[in-house]
């Protein structure tokens, strides 16, 4: 009994100690690895980081809507609560005035802050980790040039036990392995650099990963994608979903660069990645991430989850109703088999926008309507009105159940509960 | 009978016509279908009282109002969220589309309130109260209060709710012209009272055989605006 009790004690020490140690770890990092993306000759160290930290999207969440650029205080919700972004201007007592580029590195490569505490992952230090040493010092450098803006930090709303900061030494022993961008021998420069693009800066995984209950990224025992700020983004490597491995690339470049391409379109979170970081992308980045994407291992459609279900026998009524709204509200649009009148609508026939298992963003595109973003490549876009006023939660179930089943479409009906669902939260 | 039938048929064979080319018009009509929803088809607005009528308005104000919402000055998640990742220059072209719209207005509600009330809003619009510093609604908003170009909003043809809602929404500090905010100013010194006589009054108003703004205002504007570059902006 007591022996028993002592080796319990020790393997409790020894975890305790991994943890501590996984959790704590210092990790330099292998700064003798350089970009893979190659600078344009003759350009400063500051127009290169320039160009990463739009391509990074920092401004995403480093922007309050009508702030200063780069200043923080937007808010980001999550399931564990509010965080407010953090002040990346130069201003030495709210922003980075007093860091260093050894500073920089540690938050971005370790997930550390200046004074060596713990970051929360809702910064995506995970991708940012695969960064190499010079591009972390040219986004410093690109920073130390804005105007410094005196914008003090709001502290984080999080509930409960998340609000607990030395919690995240638990979760990084589980979750974060530090380590820059290692290429993969066996695949040439371009499909490397897109590897780094989608893996590392421009941290798409991010969003379109599912993340487990305690907010860390799963991919690899689950290939869904992430609910993330009210909209559901689709899985990449899933061909039922945003999987593009059948696209010629000049497609996949044209969504990622314009925000539409042929049977495809950009809206809510996924615009605002568009219109302020891809658009603005290079065209041998944007290749190479259509290269990457069109590579990944296709995988099966993600098990469906979270969804009301409606029962078999409302099923082909809410269908025949739905089917008058749609010819009612929709098909002078959209065409009365769901054909659609591209640019103007797309098709709702084949779509897999509108017949993916996650039903969130058709919900809120009928409720909310939306733009695509206005690109130099599509500056005037054509517009989706939102019907959120004009149709009942089960108007929307209705029709939604009707164009996810007609014209050999093959979704699951839409609950009037989920729809209501969706009325709520913040429009993205 | 016959004649009723034929036409049917033959409006029947155009629509098929159109519905198996299914090409949309490449127009700012067919992209501005998004504002209907709301603002009623074309911009007329609707019977509803809350979404104001945006055509026929002057197309600096609308400018100016699509930038306050992309930027957060003015709140209404979903104007916001339809308009955020629009270029200036496409926010432009919306305002001068809908700014080119002339249509009829639909006739005047008739007004609950009071003869009171009316002559209190009266007085407000036409003299103002220079005691409290408040200045007239047609100092700026033009003699026939159907606005001026480029800048300024007309105020006739406009439901009592939505009046009464921008009053309130200046006063909650969710709605903001670009500094200076002249009109925040002027809110901020009138009691709850005042917004309803003139709110009342305004909304009664048949709008004039002319309902297009003034081209231009006869005097400089009384205090300084920031959404007001145009001519007449104050000295």
């Amino acid at each position: 009994m007591k022996r028993a009790l002592i080796i319990l004690a020790l393997v409790g020490a020894c975890a305790a100690t991994a943890i501590f140690w996984l959790g704590l770890r210092s990790d330099p990092g292998d700064v003798s690895m350089t970009s893979p993306l190659q600078a344009p000759v003759g350009i400063s160290t500051e127009e290169r980081g320039h160009y990463l930290v739009r391509v990074g999207d920092c401004m995403a969440c480093h922007t309050r809507q009508g702030g200063a650029d780069y200043a923080g205080g937007r808010v980001i919700p999550t399931p564990f609560g509010d965080f407010y972004s953090p002040n990346l201007t130069p201003d030495p007592e709210t922003g980075l005035g007093l860091w260093s580029a050894d500073d920089f590195w540690k938050a971005m490569h370790e997930g550390r802050s200046r004074d060596g505490s713990l970051l929360y992952p809702a910064f995506p230090y995970t991708n940012y980790t695969k960064l190499s040493r010079d591009d972390s010092d040219a986004m410093f450098a690109y920073l130390k040039t804005l105007p410094a803006v005196k914008q003090p930090r709001r502290e984080h709303q999080l509930q409960f036990p998340y609000n607990y900061r030395f919690l995240l030494v638990g979760w990084r022993a589980l979750f974060f392995r530090p380590g820059v961008y290692q290429p993969v021998g066996a695949q040439d420069a371009q499909w490397n650099r897109g590897a780094y693009l989608v893996q590392g800066l421009g941290h798409c995984s991010a969003c379109h990963e599912a993340r487990n209950a305690l907010g860390a990224v799963q991919s690899r025992d689950n290939p869904a994608g992430g609910l993330v700020l009210n909209w559901y983004a689709p899985a990449l490597s899933a061909p039922a979903e945003a999987g593009v491995q059948h696209w010629p690339k000049e497609d996949i470049v044209r969504l990622l660069r314009d925000g539409i391409a042929p049977g495809a379109s950009t809206l809510g979170p996924m615009a605002e990645v568009v219109y302020e970081s891809l658009q603005h992308a290079s065209a041998e980045d944007l290749d190479a991430m259509a290269t990457y994407l069109k590579s990944l291992e296709p995988s099966q459609p993600p098990p469906a989850s979270g969804a009301v279900r409606v029962p078999a026998h409302a099923v082909d009524d809410m269908s025949k109703r739905g089917a008058t709204i749609y010819a009612d509200h929709c098909a002078s649009c959209h065409g009365e088999a769901g054909e659609g009148a591209p640019p103007a609508a797309p098709a709702l026939r084949g779509n897999r926008a509108v017949t993916m298992d996650s039903a969130v963003n058709p919900i809120r595109i009928v409720l909310f309507g939306g733009y695509a973003p206005g690109t130099a490549g599509n500056p005037r876009p054509f517009g989706m009105p939102p019907f959120g006023n004009t149709l009942s939660n089960q108007d929307v179930a209705d029709v939604m159940t009707y164009t996810r089943s007609a014209w050999g479409n093959q979704g699951r009906p839409v609950s009037s509960a989920e729809v209501a669902r969706n009325r709520q939260g913040p429009l993205w | 009978m016959l004649r009723k039938c034929r036409f049917a048929a033959l409006l029947g064979l155009l629509m098929l016509g159109s519905a198996a080319t299914a090409a949309a018009p490449d127009t700012m009509a067919q992209r501005m279908l998004a504002c209907a929803a709301c603002h009623g088809a074309e911009g007329r607005a609707t019977g509803d009282g809350f979404y104001p009528r945006i055509a026929g308005k002057p197309a600096g104000y609308l400018y100016h109002q699509l930038i306050n919402f992309r930027e957060g000055r003015r709140l209404n998640a979903q104007m916001t969220y339809l308009l955020e990742r629009q270029s200036n220059d496409y926010l432009r072209e919306m305002a001068e589309y809908f700014a080119g719209l002339s249509l009829p207005h639909p006739p005047t509600q008739p007004t609950q309130a009071d003869p009171a009330r009316l002559q209190h809003g009266l007085q407000l619009v036409r003299q103002g109260d220079a005691t409290r510093g408040i200045p007239a609604c047609n100092d700026c908003h033009g003699e026939k209060m159907t606005g001026v170009m480029p800048d300024i909003p007309g105020l006739l043809g406009l439901p009592y709710d939505y009046l009464v809602a921008q009053f309130g929404a200046w006063r909650q500090g969710t709605r903001h012209g670009t500094a200076p905010d002249c009109m925040a100013a002027i809110v901020a010194k009138l009691t709850p009272e005042d917004i309803d006589a003139a709110a009342s009054w305004l909304a009664a108003q048949p709008m004039p055989a002319d309902p297009h703004p003034a081209p231009s205002l006869p005097k400089p504007l009384p205090t300084s605006c920031g959404s007001v570059t145009g001519a007449g902006a104050a000295q």
